[in-house]
Order: C-alpha cells, then structure tokens, then sequence
C-alpha cells in the first residue's frame, strides 16, 4: 500500500514537472542581456529577480484573459543557463496540468510588453521572448515636412535681399536726380576738354571748376 | 627661349604704361575695383578653395601612399601651380579685362581660348550648383531630431523595414532613394523630382542674389563665405579628435607608402589635383586681378594663395580622416559586438565573458569543437583597415560616410547643420568664380545689347543654367553629373591651361610680360619663373594632358549603378555607357577645346575675305572705351583751339 502511494507521488509529482522542458510546445524561451542593457549599473540575477519574472508574466497573462486569477505558480520555468536564458511555460488556474495556448501566452504578452520591459529596466532587444517578435516603432512622420519650412525661411530671406538690392540703387538714383541741376551735367562736359590742353599738368577732375576760372 | 611668333598691331590693342598709370589716377570709374585687398584676397581664396579640397585630396591623399603623396603634390604645386597662377594674376592686371578682353587683346586669332573659358565655367557651373543644391536639400533636412537618414522607414504592411534599407544602409537608403531617387540606368529619365527641382532653384536664385552686381555684392559675400569653412574645419577638428578612433585615422591617412612614389598615376593624379584646385584655366581668377590697381603685387598674392590653398588641403584631409576614423572604429566596434552576441546567444556563455581581446581564442576554440554550428551562425570578418578604405571620395564622402559619422555623434543635427552650411559655403564662394567667369566674357563679347545692366546679365545666366540644370533633377540625373565632371571638367580645362600658357609666353612675349612685371610691382620676375613660365610648367601640362586623354580613351566608358537587382548590391555596379553618349562626351569635351583652333581660323577667314583694317580689332571693352573718348576729347580741343577764343556755355 505504501508503495503504490510512493509511486503515485513520484509519478505526480514527474507529471508536474514535465510541462516545462526546452523545446517545449507551449513554452517559449526567454533571454535576458542585462549587462548589456544596464553596463556598470546592472544587476544579479537571482531567484528573487526570477520570482519577478513569474509575477510580472501572472499580471500580463491575468491583464490578457480578463476573470481567470493567474498565480505566480502558474508560471514555470526550468533550464536555467548562466546567460541568463531560460524557459518557461503557462497552466491554466482552471486547471493546473493543462498548459495555456502558446498563441494566448504570445497575445498577453505583446499587449504589457511595455509594462514587463520596463519591470526589469530593460528593452526589446535586451529582453527577448524567442519568437515573439517585437512591433517595430514607426519613425517620426511629421505632417509638414521639416525641410519645407526651412525651405521657405530661406526663400523669404532671399527674395527679400533681392528687392533690397535691386531697388535701392534706383531710390539712390532717384534722390541723386532731384538734387542736380542741369549745370553740373554740363560742366562734366566742359571740364575734359579744358583739362586737356595743359596736357603736363595732373589730370584731376575734382579741381576743374577752378582751372577754368583761372584760365579764363 | 627666345621664341616668339609674329604679333602685328599689338601696341594698339593693349593700354601702354602711360596709359595706365593715367587710368590710375584718373580712376576713371566704370571698371569695378576692390574696396580693399583682403576682399580680393578672400574671393580668390574662396574661388581656389573648394568642395575639392575636403572630398578629393583626403582621398587621393590616402589611396597614393598617405604622408608619400605630399611629395609630388608640393614639387607640382610649385613648378605647375604657383606659376601658373603668377601668370593668369599678372596678365589679368595688366591688361584690365576679362578672359576674352584679354585673349583677345593678345591677338584676335586667340579669343577662342577666351571662349573656350567662358564655355567650360558655364558647362562647370551648371553641375557644380547643382552639388549645391543637395548640399542645401541635406541643410533643410538637418533641422530636425531624430536625422532622417538615422532611421529606416517601415514598409507597407508595416512588418518590417523598406527591403532596400534593411539590405544597404539608412544613409545609402536616404541618398540614393530618398534625395535622387535614381533610377537604374542613364537611359531612364524618370521624371523630374520636385524636392529637387525645388533645392535647384533656391540654390540659383541665392547665387543670383549674392552675384547679382558682381564683386560689388560678391565682395560683400566673401567676408563669410570664405572664412566660415575655417571656423567650422577648426571646431570639427577639435571635435573628432575628442572621438574614438579619430587618431586611427589620422594615423591611415598619413602612414607613408614610399612605393606609391615610383607609379606614375600618382604624379598624374598629384598634377591633375593641383591644377584643378587652383581653379586655373576658368578666367575667373583673370577677371578678379583685373580689378586690382596697375601696381598691386601679384606676385606676392600669387604665393600667398598657393601656400593657403595648400595648407587647407591638408588641413582639410586631417579633419575629415578623424572623422573618418570614428565612423570605422564604431563600425568596427559595431561588427565585433554582433558577432560576440551571435556567439553568447549560441552557446549561452554569460554576458561580458567573450570580449574583443579574446574574442579570437575563444572563436579558434569552439571552431574545433562545434565547427557546425559556427558555420551556420554567418559570422562576418572585422576588418578595421578595411573600414577605414571604404570608397571615400567625392559626394560618397560627404552625403553617405560623413553623415554615417554624424549620426554616430551626440548632438547630431548640431553638427550635420555645422558641415553642410561648412560645404555651401566652399562651394558658393566657387561658384562666384564661375558666375564672374561666364558673365564678364558675356558682356565682353557684346552678343547682347550694351545698355542692359549687369544683373540682366547675371539674371539671364543664372536662368539659363537652371533651365539646363534641369536635367540634373531628373531620376537619372545623378549619372548626368558624373559624365559632367568626369569630361567638361578636366580636359578641356587642361588644354586651355596649356593654349594660355604658350599665349602669354610666347604670342604676347616674353619680354614684353617681364617689363609690364617690372612695371607692376618694381622688379623683374626672377630666374624660378623664367624657367618655370618657359619650360616647366608648359611641359608638365602637356604632359599630365596625354597621359589624360589617353587614360581615358583607353578605359572603358563604364559608369556605376546603384541597381537593387545586381548581385553586389549595394555595391554600386560598373555598366557601359549606351552608344549615343559619346556625343554628350564631345560636347562637353570637345566643343570648349575645339573652339580654340575654330575661332582662330575663323578670324583668319574673316581677315582674308573681308580685308579689314588692322585698326578695327582696337579693343571696345568698357575700360579701353574711356580712354577712346579721352582721346577724341584730346583731338576735339585741337581743333576748337584752332577755331577761337573759347566761350563758355554759361553765364
């Protein structure tokens, strides 16, 4: 008698075993880079960082399936390597030898991927669920394109200095016009023709006016 | 050698030494002047130095033996560029006109050398605003965080990344998808790209703006344009060299491989750079120093100019292989990092225990024991050397390696704004080069009305140029350039070099620039450009121009593709030019350098047909125009003093 309730405990106790195994159908492997992520600020990884994990998957898994209580105890896991990988799989609290569906398991935790990240201090690429790829961030679109803007800065600035600079000398030209009178434009015509006889002397239009007198 | 051919009539079309000095002092105001010397200084130092300073002499540095390629770039730079440039400054000065003017003046037979300039600035102009324009479309795009060649877009179903990025890179994916939009072929046009055509017209409607009264407003624009890339070279220099890896570069790029010396390509390519970089040949720099006064010291700006010229080279090339430097050790770091994970992730070693100083036991040890596994694990070979040789020159450098490096830096857009407003600048302050080098020979030869203002002259070039460098926008437009600098930039350049050379010392005589010299700046030209004007320099011309021409008969037409189909993708892949290319290539090549010898038996024909008097070829540029008027004036006053007392018109 005794021995049969032997038998039936090892064998139970086997059976609740068994579920987690590398490979397993169900399960999925998990690799954690911590000092990777973290350089001289990581930290060890011990059981209580593993009872983290256990608990951190129970609230995603209860966070997905809405009513059904998971339990750390629902989350198991075996094959512990010192890189810090190991796998793990699901029961039901329903039914604590049946396993939950690996698409469940991958739904629940792409939906607190987030939340079980940023639980450890990590990211998508430091703590990665073997075959779960993670939903890539679109880059920044924003509605006008940024280039345009700076674009039209530069156009603004640029068709601005050209009107500067082609009106100004036109006003420039304009007030010189109003000032002179009619005699300082023919004096300019007598002047080269007067210096032009004293051929020796230093060909200075400035001092024309005088020359003329003097000449006179 | 006292050779010179038969110049009839030249005293009457050149101003004598009296004239000058009275110009002189008259200041007889229609030529533009300098406002001061170091306006004309920093302009020439702008046209000089350019976008070929930082991305071609870093590389031809590196690839002919590092520190070793110094030494036939400074002896050519000595014997080729020194003299030539004394040359182009002194005869510009003292015959007060641009290019044609000058040929012109020298002998009609020679104003095709005058036009073959002006066609070669305007062909050179036309592609060069066109590196403009993505240097400005790379400016637009540089304010904003995160850089957007720094990420990939995501495809259509949004799974992963656009296929083209995932297998090139996000910085070959921004270039060559998301600024050109190439296509695969030269044939296939595509359409022509908005963005493009936009950054096109900006970049020649600023160019318009900065030239539009010549040096009045370029003189004006220099201040900036030619001293900002000095600022910015500084800053990234202090940068890079507080990067990683910088010293590495550095040390690639000078490591002296005296070998490289006895293969004749470095010389040529020593020659060639030296030429090019000194922008000789485009009648710019001729217009420029014809604005200086009649006794400013060309020779002294001449060696000035060199030495600057040269020592940003090589300034240039220390700051850019810092950087280069960084972005190979990252990639490096980057390439050992993956293949150490690949590892751990294999056989579950614990994180830290493979590092890059074991990495290579530790791989020989698992080779023996699980060589299977290490097989399909596809681990790549780190080679730093090799990142530091990647294809390093031209818009490769700027537009792929150099912003690779940036986004690797904090603060990123800060110094992609930096470097990009850095090579705008260098390629502007060109560019007024160019601009002075098309419009002067324009006005000069009086194809359009005289009384139209200088910016209708500006205005219609810079039009014209952008119509043209439409296509340049296209999908295709990429290859275009490529033929554009490869042919319209370099041959043609060479063979008027050579015709400028013989000109000045031969046609025009010798003796007679030894005396102009003397009456310039007070002494005559030594022994070193006697020999240098005589003999050197006129043979290394002829000689870098054979040994051109026939290096680029005897290759084969092929231009690279960046073609997602090929199997090097994305290694850009050699294809033949079509067939009817080759009558693009004598275009750009052949027509400047053909219409030297066509205008000159163009004139021959003309004299012997027509039978003009010898005086009709008196010079009509602008300055000449004064001294023409005051002559008449002289000859008026003869007579009137003959006729009477003089009465004066007022009172």
């Amino acid at each position: 008698m005794l021995e049969k309730i032997l038998i039936l405990l090892c064998l139970s106790s086997a059976l609740a075993e068994q579920p987690c195994k590398p490979d397993a159908s169900d399960g999925y492997k998990v690799r954690l880079s911590i000092k990777t992520a973290l350089g001289d600020e990581a930290y060890v990884w011990n059981e209580n960082e593993m009872f983290l994990f256990r608990a951190t998957l129970a609230f995603a898994m209860r966070s997905h399936l809405n009513g059904q209580e998971f339990d750390v105890s629902n989350i198991i896991v075996c094959d512990e390597t010192p890189r810090v990988t190991f796998w793990f799989v699901v029961t039901s609290p329903l039914n604590t030898s049946g396993l939950v569906d690996k698409g469940v398991v991958e739904e629940a935790i792409r939906m607190s991927r987030n939340r079980i990240n940023s639980a450890f201090l990590l990211t998508d690429k430091t703590l990665e669920f073997i075959g779960i790829t993670p939903t890539l961030t679109a880059p920044v679109n924003p509605d006008t394109p940024p280039w345009l803007i700076v674009f039209g800065v530069v156009m603004g600035a640029v068709g601005a200095g050209i009107i500067v600079v082609l009106v100004s000398p036109l006003v420039l030209k304009k007030r010189k016009k109003n000032e002179e009178t009619d005699e300082d434009e023919e004096e300019t015509g007598v002047k080269a023709v007067e210096n032009g006889s004293t051929r020796e002397g230093v060909y200075n239009m400035s001092f024309s006016d005088d020359e003329r007198l003097t000449q006179m | 050698m006292k050779l010179k051919l038969p110049n009839p009539g030249l005293d009457d079309r050149i101003p004598s030494h009296g004239d000058l000095e009275k110009m002189e002092k008259e200041e007889a105001g229609d030529r533009p002047k300098w406002d001061n010397k170091a306006q004309y200084l920093l302009t020439c130092v702008g046209f000089c130095v350019g976008l070929g300073n930082v991305w071609r002499f870093p590389y031809l540095c590196q690839s002919h033996g590092g520190g070793a390629f110094m030494i036939p770039f400074l002896i050519l730079l000595v014997l080729e560029g020194i003299p030539l440039l004394h040359l182009e400054f002194a005869i510009g000065q003292r015959l007060r006109k641009g290019s044609v003017g000058v040929w012109r003046s020298i002998s009609p037979y020679l104003t095709g050398v005058g036009i073959a300039s002006m066609l070669v600035s305007f062909l050179v102009g036309m592609y060069y605003n066109t590196i403009m324009a993505w240097i400005m479309w790379y400016l637009f795009n540089s304010f904003q965080d995160p850089l957007p060649w720094s990420q990939c877009p995501l495809n259509a179903n949004r799974t992963g990344l656009v296929e083209e990025c995932a297998r090139s890179s996000t910085v070959d994916y921004f270039w060559y998808r998301e600024t050109l939009n190439t296509s695969t072929a030269i044939d296939e046009a595509g359409g022509l790209q908005w963005w493009m055509v936009l950054s096109l017209v900006a970049a020649w409607i600023l160019l318009y703006v900065c030239s539009i009264r010549g040096i009045e407003t370029t003189g004006k624009a220099v201040y900036i344009t030619s001293t900002l890339p000095y600022l910015v070279l500084t800053i990234f220099l202090v940068r890079g060299l507080t990067l990683k890896g910088s010293i590495d570069g550095i040390k690639f790029l000078f490591t002296p491989d005296v070998n490289e010396l006895m293969n004749p390509s470095t010389w040529l390519d020593a020659g060639a750079q030296v030429f090019y970089s000194f922008s000789l040949a485009f009648g710019g720099l001729i217009s420029f120093s014809s604005y200086n006064s009649i006794h400013n010291n060309c020779e002294q700006d001449a060696v000035l100019i060199s030495i600057i010229n040269g020592c940003t080279s090589v300034y240039s090339a220390t700051v850019i292989y810092s950087i280069i430097g960084f972005r190979a050790t990252q990639k490096f770091d980057d390439c050992m990092g993956n293949n150490i994970w690949k590892l751990m992730n294999a056989f579950d070693y614990p994180e830290n225990n493979i590092t890059d100083s074991n990495y290579n036991e530790v791989l020989a040890h698992l080779n023996q024991t699980n060589p299977e596994i290490i097989q399909g694990l596809e681990l790549q070979t780190c080679d730093l050397q090799s990142f530091l040789s990647q294809g390093v020159e031209g818009t490769g450098l700027a537009f792929i390696v150099f912003t690779e490096a940036i986004i690797k830096m904090p603060v990123s857009p800060l110094w992609a704004v930096l470097f990009f407003v850095m090579l705008f600048c260098l390629g502007l302050s060109t560019m007024f080069g160019n601009i002075e080098g098309v419009v002067v020979p324009l006005q000069d030869l009086r194809l359009l009305p005289r009384t139209w203002p200088k910016e209708v002259f500006c205005g219609l070039t810079c039009l014209i140029s952008l119509a043209l460098g439409l296509i340049f926008t296209l999908r295709s437009g990429n290859y275009w350039l490529a033929l554009f600098d490869n042919f319209a930039g370099s041959i043609p350049l060479l063979v008027i070099g050579f015709c400028e050379m013989f000109a000045v010392i031969y046609i025009y005589g010798i003796d007679r620039f030894n005396e102009d010299i003397e009456f310039m700046i007070g002494h005559k030209p030594n022994i070193f450009w006697q020999v240098t004007w005589r003999v050197v320099s006129p043979l290394i011309m002829i000689f870098i121009l054979i040994f051109y021409f026939v290096t680029q008969i005897s290759k084969s037409l092929t231009y690279l593709v960046w073609d997602q189909e090929s199997e090097n993708f994305p290694t850009l892949e050699a294809r033949p030019y079509p067939s009817w290319i080759n009558v693009m290539i004598f275009i750009l090549a052949g027509v400047p350098s053909l219409a030297i010898p066509v205008f000159a038996l163009f004139k021959f024909i003309q004299n012997k047909c027509c039978k003009k008097d010898h005086n009709d070829f008196t010079v009509d540029t602008i300055s000449a125009k004064i001294q023409m008027s005051d002559k008449m004036k002289f000859t008026q006053l003869d007579d009137r003093l003959d006729q009477g007392p003089h009465v004066p018109r007022l009172a």
